[in-house]
């Protein structure tokens, strides 16, 4: 029962990856955790794992369908290893409910700015602005 | 490549890398929305875009990871072989859908991870 309910989390997850560009660990790592009882550690690993997996299969349909910029996305992901560093580095310095309530505000910040957009009549975007500023 | 877009790129590579060291995702949490809104991506492209990024910001982790012992292949099969068949079926669905709902969805997304974080 543990793993079907496990397997029906991931099968959500990857429906997420595929409609809105993430790769499933928001859904994978509670399943690891309360379902197949592993560690908040272990369990953040074994989703990054898996995430490796449905992102590339994730980024193949969506090249087929003419939705990925791919020097973009390999700059993007060979300048991400500094950031990779950098965060395991913090996150062993700062305690993990000060990162929860920076993250929780800074991802409200986000959603903020995203309905704002979205919701406008027609919105030229930020294609105005100088790009590199918030 | 114009510089001040390298640069913006650089900017918004560091933050997934950020994120994902941080928090062990994958980081497309940061990358997709900063593509958006500071690089005028489509929603659509964004998330494509990302879901490539994600590929190697993974990995680092995963590989650093697993030298450590941490990763559970059989565990990663469980959620990793239904959410392959999810993540196509998202991408399927996500080119019928106009990309304000994709962008209203990421913003859910966002907000339902916030509350998680505070509760």
């Amino acid at each position: 029962m543990e793993y079907v309910a496990a397997a029906a989390l991931g099968f959500l997850g990857g429906m997420l990856g595929g409609l809105v560009g993430v790769g499933g660990g928001v859904l994978f790592v509670p399943a690891l955790v309360i379902f197949l009882d592993m560690t908040q550690v272990k369990a953040e690993s074994t989703s990054l794992f898996a995430i490796v997996f449905v992102a590339a299969l994730g980024a193949y349909r969506q090249h087929g369908y003419g939705n990925v910029r791919v020097r973009d996305g390999l700059v993007l992901g060979g300048f991400g290893l500094a950031g990779v560093i950098g965060g395991v580095a913090i996150s062993n310095a700062v305690s993990g409910r000060t990162l929860e309530l920076m993250f929780a505000a800074l991802a409200l910040v986000i959603a903020a700015q995203l309905v704002r957009r979205a919701l406008k009549p027609s919105s030229p975007g930020p294609r105005a602005r100088a790009p590199g500023r918030p | 490549m114009p510089r001040h877009r390298l640069l913006t790129l650089l900017l918004i590579g560091t933050a997934g890398g950020l994120f994902s060291g941080l928090f062990g995702v994958g980081g497309g949490t940061i990358i997709v929305p900063l593509l958006i809104l500071w690089l005028a991506y489509g929603e659509r492209e964004a998330t494509g875009t990302s879901l490539l990024a994600i590929v190697i910001i993974g990995a680092y982790g995963a590989v650093a990871q697993s030298l450590y012992g941490n990763v559970n292949p059989g565990n990663a099969a469980v959620v990793g072989i239904p959410a392959l068949v999810g993540v196509v079926a998202g991408a399927a669905v996500q080119q019928r859908i106009p990309e304000r709902l994709v962008a209203l969805l990421f913003a859910a997304l966002l907000i339902a991870t916030a509350v998680e974080f505070i509760f």
